[in-house]
């Protein structure tokens, strides 16, 4: 099944087996979202992506595309609740941009600069979590995890190694490492995975190499997070 | 440990779909999931430990820490509250010398709440090690202390102590109705299968676990599935607190559940069906099994039904572990192939791919009830009754402020005049119909009725009396949400934890104009940005309220624009504490505004 839909009143092709988020991305349209990434399974938790398909809201990634489906994105509600999204997982860990080694690099970041967000709004939480430095390697900061859970599909799918999972429930939620110490040493992980590349935040990062580039210089620095999301089109695997 | 686990793991045919039944197992022999059981599980079913741990800590009766060898657990619903659950709470602590919420030192006893146990009509309630302690008064308190005190094991304890009693003070159209067994499967072979799912139509009869989904097209669209096999799913979880009918239909009316599960079975064509029961009601586990072995006596079970070539049918018992959202359907799905509750993304959904990822009816245990009698009866006997959008009769769970507390059947389109009168309430502030997810209505409403067009409810129904505090009862709810979300999305992850803080910076005095405001606002967040009907619904406690009762809430506010959320004074008490000094320098004045 391929055809046509509409977004924001403007006629896009989809092909078979795409979801909404990516027809509207192969056509150059940008539906901000974390929890997405082209070539990963839809998983639809972060509900940044949330749309109108024929007035009834869904999650964009998740939804698939159909033939003459009316879909709304760009309206001022929908942005006022991306904006609060966002800001809900500002407050919800504990994210300090200017102290941060993926500061202009971060996607969380990036959305946020996309939303205009000039403010948290939300009282801040500031959970107690821990700080993972065990690995030679990588380094994973639970207070900068958003349970996108991008990590988790990357080691499952990409790996083949199941090195991450999300535990626990509710506000108490968080990332658990595949090993009988918990700890990232002793798990599978090497530093060739795509699970170490995927994080959209500053969780997991990769061992001096925090600055080889300038903040400033960075890519959200550099570049509206919406133009980097659309120029991915060709490289679905990456 | 290994014995036991490999034992364990041998019953469960080392599936990991039944890794609840796992871990429930080694939760009860050793008080908690052991690293080394963790270890071994995870060989023996070949999954990542991860996965172990994830349904570990998702399930509120699964522990990775020891619990005491008896452990306590009182039930927090809002009704079991108004029936003096804290007295309960500090005579059991006082006696056992534990802290709520904590594990006594020689590991004897632990004590904690927990969400509704589903005992609302004879609170406070309790459970001991899974089994129900219902009518926890002074002297129940004490004998209880003692027994555990001595180390008495929980099979010598008096009978009488677990007993459950199942008050019907109104039986209507099925309730009253005769039933032998196989009537109702007898019926729909000699009328025909098809008919008799036209007569399911006919009937109107919608889904009575809340959402009002109709019964014959959910069956009709299921046995059009290509996919085999199909799999029925009786919804026992039934954990919305102030529930408690299913209870009383499996205590009392399992056959004719069981029956309805097999007549669906055989329309949809399945062989294999699962009852999902909530954790809180394993004291019924036993009872149902016997009556699954009696009904394959009988020949109404098991292979060739009925004499009837082709048709086999069995069903077995699965149980929760203590978790609100394992009652959403694709969520329960998940917990039954042994994985956290957290629902599922739709589309597809749960009748298209379901258990297994199989085609999958899943109706709740009145839905099956109600089709056993329309199966003998026929559809316009069943339509008969009720209004045009909600056909037949509901069960109501009637607790709170009330003389006659328990359950009750009526037609459809009865007005909460009728029910509130009928039950024995008198100068009623409110009602909470369907549960925290449903509808608060104050005393001006009375006149609204019972139906999927109006007050919708899957059977719970709390009285509230002038007496009571509205906060008490909104943030009981509140925090019951945020308490029972499964994470998996941000507006319910975040946003009932932020509405839990919101609403208590209101309801303790601190909050201003600006704060109503932002509560209005956050619960509209999570309303419209949430995965599923529990982030939905989840503010419908506070949303329900404010209709209701504004002006309890401007009451509340202080009398400015604007409040801070950070409070100097308070915040400074830990320092006075440590220097000893409580004189009037060391209170510091904030400056506001």
């Amino acid at each position: 099944m391929s055809g046509t839909l509409t977004i924001d009143g403007k006629t896009i092709p989809f092909a078979e087996g795409q979801s909404v988020i990516e027809a509207a991305r192969c056509a150059g349209i940008y539906i901000p979202h974390l929890c997405h990434r082209p070539g990963y399974a839809p998983h639809g938790s972060c509900k940044l992506c949330t749309v109108f398909v024929n007035g009834r809201k869904t999650s964009a990634c998740t939804f698939p595309a159909a033939a003459n489906q009316n879909v709304v994105s760009d309206t001022p509600e929908l942005k006022q609740d991306r904006l609060r999204l966002t800001q809900m997982l500002f407050v919800e860990g504990n994210h300090f941009c200017p102290s941060c080694e993926k500061s202009g690099n971060c996607q969380l970041q990036g959305v946020a600069y996309h939303l205009r967000m000039l403010d948290n709004h939300y009282p801040h939480f500031y959970p107690q979590r821990e700080v993972d430095a065990s690995h030679p390697d990588i380094l994973l900061d639970h207070n900068r995890c958003i349970f996108c859970n991008l990590c988790v599909r990357a080691s499952r799918d990409k790996d083949g190694k199941n090195v991450f999972a999300i535990a626990g429930r509710g506000i108490n939620k968080r990332l658990i490492v595949n090993s009988a110490s918990g700890k990232l040493k002793d798990s599978a992980i090497s530093v060739e995975d795509e699970a170490t590349r995927v994080c959209p935040t500053g969780a997991i990062l990769i061992k001096r190499s925090g600055y080889q580039l300038p903040i400033g210089q960075r890519l959200y620095d550099q570049h509206q997070i919406s133009e980097v999301a659309l120029s991915m089109q060709d490289d679905h695997e990456q | 440990m290994k014995t036991f686990v490999d034992k364990v793991l041998e019953q469960a045919e080392f599936q990991p779909a039944r890794l609840l039944e796992i871990l429930r197992a080694v939760q009860a022999e050793f008080r908690h999931i052991p690293e080394s059981a963790i270890a071994l599980i995870a060989a023996g079913l070949q999954i990542p430990r991860t996965q172990i741990i994830a349904v570990a800590e998702f399930y509120s009766f699964l522990h990775l820490t020891p619990q005491g060898r008896y452990d306590l657990l009182i039930s927090d619903s809002i009704t079991d509250r108004m029936l003096g659950n804290q007295q309960v709470l500090d005579a059991l602590a006082a006696r056992l010398q534990v802290e709520v919420g904590g594990v006594r030192g020689d590991g004897l006893v632990s004590l904690n709440r927990t969400s509704c146990t589903g005992m609302c009509d004879q609170g406070p309630a309790g459970l001991v090690n899974g089994y129900p302690l219902p009518r926890l008064i002074p002297a129940k308190i004490a004998a209880v202390a003692e027994l555990i005190e001595k180390q008495v094991p929980l099979a010598d304890w008096p009978a009488e102590m677990f007993q459950v009693d199942e008050p019907i003070y109104r039986a209507d159209l099925l309730l009253k109705q005769p039933f032998s067994n196989g009537e109702a499967l007898q019926t729909a072979f000699a009328r025909g299968l098809a008919e008799t799912l036209a007569e399911v139509d006919l009937s109107h009869l919608r889904g009575r676990g809340g959402a009002g989904f109709k019964t014959a097209l959910k069956w009709r669209t299921c046995s059009q599935q290509t996919a085999t096999p199909r799999y029925v799913i009786c919804n026992a979880d039934e954990g919305e607190p102030g529930t408690f009918k299913d209870r009383m239909l499996l205590d009392l009316y399992a056959d004719q559940v069981f029956e309805g599960m097999t007549v669906c079975a055989a329309i949809i064509g399945s062989s294999h069906g699962l009852v999902y029961l909530r954790a809180e009601y394993l004291f019924l586990r036993d009872k149902l099994l016997a009556v699954l072995q009696a009904r394959r006596e009988q020949g109404l079970l098991g292979k060739a039904i009925l004499g009837r070539e082709g048709f086999d049918f069995d069903i077995e018992i699965r149980m929760g572990a203590g978790a609100y959202i394992c009652g959403e359907a694709s969520a329960q799905i998940e917990s039954l192939e042994g994985k956290p509750g957290i629902p599922r993304t739709k589309p597809p959904n749960s009748v298209v791919c379901g258990y297994q990822r199989k085609p999958t009816v899943v109706d709740n245990v009145e839905t099956f009830f109600a089709a056993t009698h329309i199966a003998i009866q026929g559809g316009q006997w069943f339509a008969d009754i009720g209004t045009p959008q909600s056909t037949g009769t509901k069960l109501l769970s009637i607790s709170g402020d009330c003389r006659r507390p328990g359950i009750y059947e009526y037609p459809f389109g009865t007005t909460v005049r009728q029910i509130l009168q009928d039950c024995g309430a008198d100068e009623v502030m409110g009602v909470q119909v369907g549960g925290p997810s449903g509808t608060f209505i104050s005393n001006r409403e009375l006149d609204r009725v019972v139906a999927f067009e109006d007050l919708s409810t899957a059977g719970s129904f709390m009285v509230f009396n002038r007496t009571r505090n509205l906060f008490a009862i909104a943030q009981n709810f509140i925090d019951f949400f945020a308490h029972e979300s499964c994470g998996f999305c941000t507006p319910c992850r975040v946003g009932t934890a932020l509405l839990r803080n919101q609403l208590a910076k209101i309801a303790d005095g601190h909050g201003a104009a600006e704060d109503l405001e932002q509560l209005s606002a956050l619960c509209e967040v999570v309303k419209n940005n949430s995965h599923c009907g529990l982030g939905e619904s989840a503010a419908n406690p506070i949303l329900t309220t404010l209709l209701s009762y504004p002006e309890l809430y401007l009451q509340q506010l202080k009398a400015k624009e604007f409040a801070p959320g950070f409070d100097l004074d308070a915040t400074l008490a830990a320092a006075r504490r440590l220097a000893q000094r409580d004189d009037a320098a060391a209170h510091l004045n904030q400056v506001e505004n």
